[in-house]
């Protein structure tokens, strides 16, 4: 059994009943079958009431549950003969950031993504899934190989953020995520970016300017974490609580259904009902079908007008007052 | 994330010069006629300390006399969120403009420098710490536009706390959106240069301060990324001696120079000549 967030312990509840059920009957006993299929039904109705009625706060969690699928796993589960390629050539190779060439339906493609850990000696290896700057100078080295053999370029986010310590502010971590924000600006290869968990700002966007960018259905995408912001507005008021970070959530509007409110992603991908991590092969599923859709669209654009597009797509967000005029 | 925090505290307290007629030193603690630290360009004349100075002065450093002409002035945040604090996002941005004399965290326009037509953009870190939403973000783009079409260089002064959080998810897109923009600089060969002044952080390094074809720092000017007392509290370690400091930039190959106020406008002219000439 995985781990359970807060509001999913009815959940967990039922399941645990429909376990227990299911190892005293033998099967043959009528009304155990019975019980058993109105506690399955029960917990599906609950499932989708739970998950249909998601407020923001429990979006980031659920976009955090350690559970939940991580890049390395979408790429084993949607390409083949993935390769996995390493290092920035100049100081590292940042595990927090993965890469290489894989096929999606017989096309090579670049995957690289935000990688986060599994377990403590993982985690701490992938250092939460927080990038140096090695991280992302490895990222734009693989972007600028797809580039040269003419493979699209596929991004997963899944990032709390750059990560803020001494060796990345020396080595420039401000100038690796703002080289990756201009060249991407300008690859000569389509880049279709999907955020799989946390878009945790600036270490996020990193590796998300793109001609198609989708966010998986509970994940979430911001300029500072609802911890963060509430940190800023409530910290003088004393301890924060879960309602103040609620109330950030609410504030900053993070969530898939807010950024394609604001048309600032193109689609939301469907997750499996209970999220991602319930069914991790659906979810796989459906972030496949939505490349293989997105790779059909670009794959045959001229450069010039796939750059052109891009950077006009770029251009227009903002949300400004000109004088009078909106 | 959580750029913002900083702005508030220790490692970039505000640094006000008092109304009176004396003012404390904020480096070297000394009291100072105020006349003389302002016929000095708001440098201490005991230690060189660089007060921060508001985009005003900066054009009147920088610009020959009457040379300045503001584009785009009229371009003001919109509240795309309806961002909701204590006080409305609205209703802080009046308070800053009131404040600040500003109408955003940014004002651009054309101007000369020692006779070389540039674009000029100044960031104020008055106006709700210089952070960047979307009229910021706009702003730069139409002046890196300008300097593109024009085929003039474009001067950026950065002074900033980062992203602007009221905006979200739009400010965030800013960095993505003005980086393009100098892209098109980059390939268009039209020279930009980037100016960093105290303090610079977060999405606004992470972005178009960074980007510059020369980057100059002001003496003792704090820049980074993470702010000085979120990397303390991830690493529970203390920071070392100049962290973040132009000059420890400098010293990790991430700026070209360091420039005193009083030497920037010949500087800049001497780039200027240099790129653009023979
Ligand atoms: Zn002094």
């Amino acid at each position: 059994m995985g781990y359970y967030l807060e509001f999913e312990k009815p959940i967990e509840e039922l399941e645990l009943k429909i376990e227990e059920l299911k190892r005293l009957s033998d099967g043959k006993d009528i009304d155990i079958t019975a019980e058993i299929k109105r506690l399955e039904k029960k917990a599906k109705d609950l499932r989708s009431d739970i998950f249909n009625n998601l407020s923001r706060w429990q979006k980031t969690q659920l976009a955090r549950h350690p559970d939940r699928p991580y890049t390395l796993d979408y790429i084993s589960m949607i390409a083949e003969d993935f390769v996995e390629l390493h290092g920035d050539r100049m100081f590292a190779d940042d595990p927090a950031i993965v890469g290489g060439l894989g096929k999606i339906n017989g096309t090579s493609v670049m995957l690289i993504g935000h990688q986060k850990g599994r377990g403590v000696k993982e985690r701490i290896k992938r250092n939460f899934g927080q990038p140096h700057p090695e991280g992302y100078r490895k990222a734009l080295r693989l972007m600028k190989l797809a580039e040269k053999f003419k493979k699209i370029i596929v991004t997963f986010i899944d990032t709390p953020g750059a990560y803020p310590g001494i060796g990345a502010e020396e080595r420039g971590q401000a100038e690796a995520i703002a080289r990756n924000l201009m060249e991407m600006s300008r690859l000569r290869t389509p880049i279709i970016s999907i955020v799989i968990g946390e878009g945790g700002s600036g270490g996020a966007i990193a590796i998300g300017v793109a001609d198609r960018l989708y966010m998986l259905e509970h994940s979430v995408y911001s300029v500072i974490s609802p911890e963060g912001c509430a940190s800023i507005l409530w910290r003088k008021n004393g301890d924060l609580k879960t309602e103040d970070f609620s109330r950030a959530a609410d504030a900053l509007k993070l969530t898939a259904q807010d950024l394609l409110g604001f048309k600032v992603i193109h689609d939301i991908i469907p997750e499996p009902l209970g999220g991602a991590h319930r069914d991790p092969e659906g979810a796989a599923k459906n972030i496949k079908d939505t490349i293989s859709k997105a790779i059909e669209e670009l794959k045959t654009k001229m450069p010039g007008k796939l750059i052109e597009e891009r950077y006009r797509r770029l251009r227009k967000i903002g949300a400004f007052l000109n004088g009078t005029q909106t | 994330m959580a750029w913002f925090k900083r702005t508030k505290d220790h490692g970039l307290k505000t640094v006000k010069i008092p109304e009176g007629l004396w003012v404390k030193c904020d480096s070297c603690k000394e009291i100072i006629y105020k006349k003389e630290i302002d016929r000095n360009l708001k440098v201490c004349p005991k230690c060189n300390y660089h007060f921060r100075i508001n985009a005003n002065e900066r054009v009147k450093l920088l610009a020959d006399e009457g040379t300045f002409t503001e584009i785009n002035p009229d371009i003001t945040s919109a509240d795309p969120l309806q961002f909701k604090d204590s006080m409305s996002y609205a209703e802080r941005l009046k308070d800053n403009q009131k404040k600040s004399g500003l109408k955003e965290a940014v004002i651009s326009g054309k101007a000369k420098i020692n006779g070389h037509d540039v674009v000029l953009v100044i960031m104020d870190f008055a106006f709700m710490g210089g952070s960047m939403g979307s009229a910021v973000g706009e702003k730069i783009v139409r002046a890196a536009e300008l300097a593109l079409e024009e085929k003039i260089p474009l001067i950026a002064v950065s002074s900033s706390g980062g992203a602007r959080m009221q905006e979200g998810i739009y400010s965030l897109m800013q960095m993505a959106k003005v980086s393009a923009a100098i892209g098109k600089l980059k390939d268009a060969a039209v020279p930009y240069i980037s100016v960093i002044s105290d303090p610079t952080f977060g999405g606004v390094t992470a972005s178009f301060a960074m980007l510059g074809d020369i980057i100059i720092a002001e003496p003792r000017s704090l820049i980074g990324f993470a702010g000085p007392r979120v990397i303390e509290q991830t690493i529970k370690q203390q920071l070392p001696d100049n962290f973040q400091r132009a000059e420890f930039l400098l010293e990790h190959g991430l700026i070209d120079m360091i420039v005193e106020r009083k030497d920037m406008k010949a500087t800049l002219a001497k780039l200027i000549e240099h790129l653009k000439g023979a």
